[in-house]
């Protein structure tokens, strides 16, 4: 039998899912109106931390279209298991509820659930629930929260969430006759996801039959499903989960939360459909923020520059309910720290404390503090030891002859990782050597231009636990069109599209013979997110379609008389290589399959389809360089990015449209979080930033456009393909950043924290003349 | 706190259109349960991000910071109006698949409203003008890359067919 062509992956092919988008008839989940449907507003702490000494809901109750009101004591009696899946049972973690019962935690921590006729009565309600409070202490400063005497919760007896030490006595001895040791702390600030779509979810009990049916603004349905089903108390069986469009996530919808659960609990108590669309203040101030942290580092250098060991003491901020449950990227961070060079030993220590604010979540490269910290400080000490930084990246970045590698830190690298090869496309892209020269001229003319670089390896589409492996079900239809059933949860990613590529190279039709179906039907899996979806369901979704082409060559092979070996099938037709006339098409073949199944060959099962189910590798590594080029205004202190370039490795394309638009996307949110975008608080826990007024996502007038260079190394998966959905906002915070750094230098000032926004600049160089 | 409906009409893609409204219903929500305009998408309720937008008498309204009574007896094109029939987009449309000019989709309409009202006023901008002005509506997923590309093809193309 043939093996299929690469016909369709490979190809800038148009996405399947725009026609209905850029006509307004996508179909999120506010946009489900089902009859009787109520809405849902939550009553919200003004507070970071209170005893809530009053609360009288009755005249809520009693105004008209209202249907109920729930408060902590209502539904937190179903907080049997809250927990996401990702966590085992004996995780630690903050005590579960929906609803904040007794004491508030942080300004947004909802205490009181309205249901009414419309979202307008049900605000109008909230004004009318009777509540009182007594203000406590909050915990505010993560850096001084695991010594403080307030404890955010406490049932734990304490503020620190995790604390991982890691000491490696091989890197003592090696800082102890180093040449260099260079030492800073690294600060990245709070920000937070803003996907334009807010979180929302409907749920619908049908009594009787048990059956909740939920439409949801979700990256991962099956969790929506599992989790649902644990906090119902129904089987999964029951628990019946659509998957409509989903307006971005970038992490935030992987995980139920706290007020998802109140909504499903509340339709069924209530029996009637309920629908809650977070509002924007809402989803600034009570969703997820992230990046909270910080990374100390020390770094013993040679006198040619090697990197010989480093030493690193991570410390992140977990608010007080982490969306997802408390994680700990802090220990992949500096497990992950040594990234594409020959780091030599490496000591660790992670540790994550709760605050009085909003909760930790993951956001795109959860753990990118890594290459923050690394990249950042690769320039430190460039600028230390006076090499350039492009020259000590050189010297140290692993080269293919170095593959495969072990790192210290446990992580192993295949030899389909391309670092060295990233790093000189872009600075070949850059023009390095002669920005270098323009630099330089600027600086005698009294300009302050800046460069910045980060190059950087992602451990993509990760295999462990419940993250290993997706399935597809893929069936013909009588007329030869394709179905395919999957786990993943698309928002934003295209799926429908590189799926449908994917399957049309392996069965041998076009891309839009195939529709691909997230949600109810599918079999398990986490979804999208965590740059998993091309590697894990792409290879599940070739494995089903390659195993009905096989079916089809041989029905074909035995109703045409032909040898299987002789046939090949594209574009939905299948045919004798050589002589085209002799030839039948898949919709003969299907209905064959299920409507004259005596005329297939003897043995064959009746019916055109195949479910499969891959587990990915541990991980499969990616990599790539950022460049930019910045000039900065020294008398406003803004920067203007001159240029920004990305070499990248994700293996395979399977849509090159698709993979430069990931990489667009998330290096302008790693752009916007360096320079504009920070939810500030108060000393008393107040968030300052509760508008897109205060909290500056970047506009089109702020980035520059973006050049985009690929190497293609193969990864050893079925397609060949890497993850990429990440890496954007992993690289750019340290490009821009160092870039900024750079352009400062003359001013002898050596920044080491974010938001580098006109103030901060201003600052540095006040900084500076003050000295 | 339940005040009076207020009898409205407008004409909305075309079709007149007729319906009851409280004073405080905003003009988006009336578009997306009354007239079935469920393209009109609400991204922050406060007028910053632009995911509302539709055009009011031609001009480029954010649907979130009106009250519906405020369009009566206007005539309204929502996104789900500019296309000529079910087998063709608006050049607009057209440039922003075309261009990758959305990933999830959900401030698209938003812009390929105001990118048409700009491109009315401005048939012929150059980068600079472009990138400023669709400044006023935000997007999360492509940074703007694709964007900012589909409004230069579609300068080109509506020029081309004469139809600003």
């Amino acid at each position: 039998m043939s093996t299929a062509a690469a016909r369709y992956v490979g190809q800038s092919v148009k996405r399947l899912e725009d026609p209905r988008l850029v006509t307004g008839h996508g179909r999120y989940v506010d946009d489900i109106m089902l009859p009787g449907m109520l809405h849902v507003a939550f009553g919200r702490s003004d507070l970071a931390r209170a005893t809530i000494t009053h609360l009288d809901t009755s005249a809520a109750e009693a105004l008209d279209g209202v249907h109920a009101v729930f408060t902590g004591a209502d539904l937190n009696s179903h907080n049997d298991s809250l927990r996401a899946s990702l966590h085992p049972p004996e995780s630690p973690a903050p005590p579960a509820n929906m609803l904040a019962d007794g004491d508030v935690r942080f300004v947004g921590d909802p205490y009181v659930m309205v249901v009414a006729e419309s979202r307008y009565i049900a605000e109008d309600a909230l004004e009318l629930v009777d509540v009182e409070f007594e203000p406590l202490d909050p915990v505010v400063d993560y850096e001084t929260a695991a010594e403080s005497d307030n404890h955010v919760h406490p049932e734990l007896g304490g503020n620190l969430a995790h604390d991982l030490p890691v000491p490696n006595p091989a890197q003592q001895e090696v800082f102890e006759n180093a040449a260099h040791i260079i030492t800073e702390t690294w600060h990245q600030h709070r920000q937070t996801n803003v996907p334009m779509e807010t979180r929302g979810i409907v749920a619908s009990w049908q009594p009787h039959a048990g059956v909740m049916e939920v439409w949801a603004s979700t990256q991962s349905p099956h969790e929506m499903q599992l989790v649902g089903a644990r906090v119902l108390g129904i089987g999964e069986h029951k628990m019946v989960v659509h998957f409509g469009d989903v307006g971005g996530g970038f992490g935030q919808k992987m995980f139920l939360g706290r007020e998802d659960m109140a909504v499903l609990v509340a339709a069924k108590l209530l029996a009637s459909p309920v629908k809650w669309i977070e509002d924007r203040r809402e989803n600034l101030l009570a969703s997820n923020h992230a990046r909270i942290e910080q990374m100390t580092v020390s770094m013993a250098v040679d006198e040619d520059g090697n990197f010989l060991a480093a030493d690193l003491d991570q410390l992140e901020d977990d608010g007080a309910y982490p969306l997802g449950g408390p994680a700990t990227p802090g220990a992949m961070a500096t497990m992950l720290y040594p990234g594409p060079y020959r780091m030599g030993p490496v000591s660790w220590r992670a540790r994550t404390v709760y605050t009085n604010t909003c909760g930790r979540g993951a956001y795109r490269g959860p753990w990118q503090m890594e290459s923050v910290a690394r990249e950042q400080m690769i320039d430190r000490v460039a600028r230390e030891i006076g090499i350039d930084p492009l020259e000590l990246r050189r010297r140290n970045v692993l080269k293919p002859e170095d593959l495969p590698y072990q790192v210290s830190t446990g992580l192993f690298y295949e030899t389909t990782i391309s670092p060295e090869q990233t790093l000189e496309q872009a600075a070949e892209m850059i023009g390095y050597d002669d920005f270098r020269a323009e630099q330089a001229k600027a600086r005698e003319e009294g300009r302050y231009l800046g460069l910045g670089m980060a190059l950087y390896i992602e451990p993509t589409s990760m295999g462990m636990g419940p993250l290993g492996t997706e399935s597809a079900m893929l069936r013909v239809e009588v007329d030869g069109h394709v179905n395919v059933f999957m786990g993943t949860g698309s928002h934003g990613q295209s799926l429908e599209t590189t799926i449908a590529q994917l399957v049309a190279d392996e069965l041998g039709v076009r891309p839009d013979d195939v529709t691909l179906h997230q949600g109810h039907g599918s079999g398990y899996g986490f979804g999208t997110g965590g740059s998993r979806s091309a590697v894990i369901a792409g290879s599940a979704a070739r494995a089903a379609a390659s195993g009905v082409r096989e079916k089809v060559v041989a029905i074909a092979a035995h109703l045409m008389e032909a040898s299987a070996d002789d046939l090949e099938v594209a574009d939905g037709v299948i045919s004798v290589k050589g002589t085209p006339a002799a030839s039948m098409t898949m919709a003969q073949v299907a209905a064959t399959a299920y409507q004259n199944s005596d005329a297939l060959p003897p043995g064959t099962e009746a019916g055109l389809e195949h479910t499969a189910r891959y587990k990915a590798p541990p991980t499969t590594h990616s990599n790539a360089c950022h460049i930019c080029t910045c000039e900065i205004d020294p008398g406003t202190g803004k920067v203007t990015l001159l240029r920004y370039v990305v070499s990248e490795d994700c293996g395979v394309l399977i849509n090159p449209m698709v993979v430069d638009g990931q990489i667009a996307g998330g290096v302008v949110q790693g752009i916007g979080g360096v320079l504009y975008e920070h939810c500030v608080y108060d000393e008393s826990g107040n968030p300052l930033a509760s508008t897109f007024l205060d909290y500056l996502v970047p506009t089109a007038a702020e980035v520059p456009d973006l050049e985009t260079g690929h190497v293609v190394v193969p990864s050893d998966t079925p397609g060949g393909h890497k993850g990429t959905g990440e890496g954007g906002a992993i690289g750019a915070p340290p490009a821009v950043f160092n870039a900024v750094a750079d352009a400062l230098a003359p001013f002898g000032v050596y920044p080491n924290r974010q938001p580098l926004d006109p103030n901060a600049v201003l600052s540095l160089i006040a900084s500076a003349s003050d000295s | 706190m339940v005040a009076d409906q207020i009898s409205l009409s407008m004409t909305i893609n075309g079709r007149a259109r007729r319906g009851v409204a409280e004073p405080r219903l905003t003009l988006a929500d009336f578009l997306r349960e009354q007239a079935q305009c469920t393209g009109v998408h609400l991204g922050c309720e406060h007028g910053v991000c632009g995911s509302c937008t539709v055009l009011m008498d031609g001009e480029a309204v954010r649907s979130c910071l009106l009250f519906a009574v405020q369009a009566d007896g206007a005539d309204i094109t929502t996104v789900e109006g500019l296309a000529p029939d079910e087998e063709t987009l608006h050049p607009v449309q057209e440039a922003f698949r075309d261009c990758h000019g959305l990933q999830c989709g959900f401030c698209t309409p938003g812009f390929i409203v105001s990118v048409t009202a700009f491109l009315e006023a401005n048939p012929d901008p150059s980068d600079e003008e472009i990138r400023h002005g669709i400044a006023g509506n935000l997007c999360r997923c492509t940074g703007y890359q694709g964007i900012v590309a589909a409004t230069r093809q579609a300068a080109a193309a509506m020029k081309g067919s004469g139809q600003s």
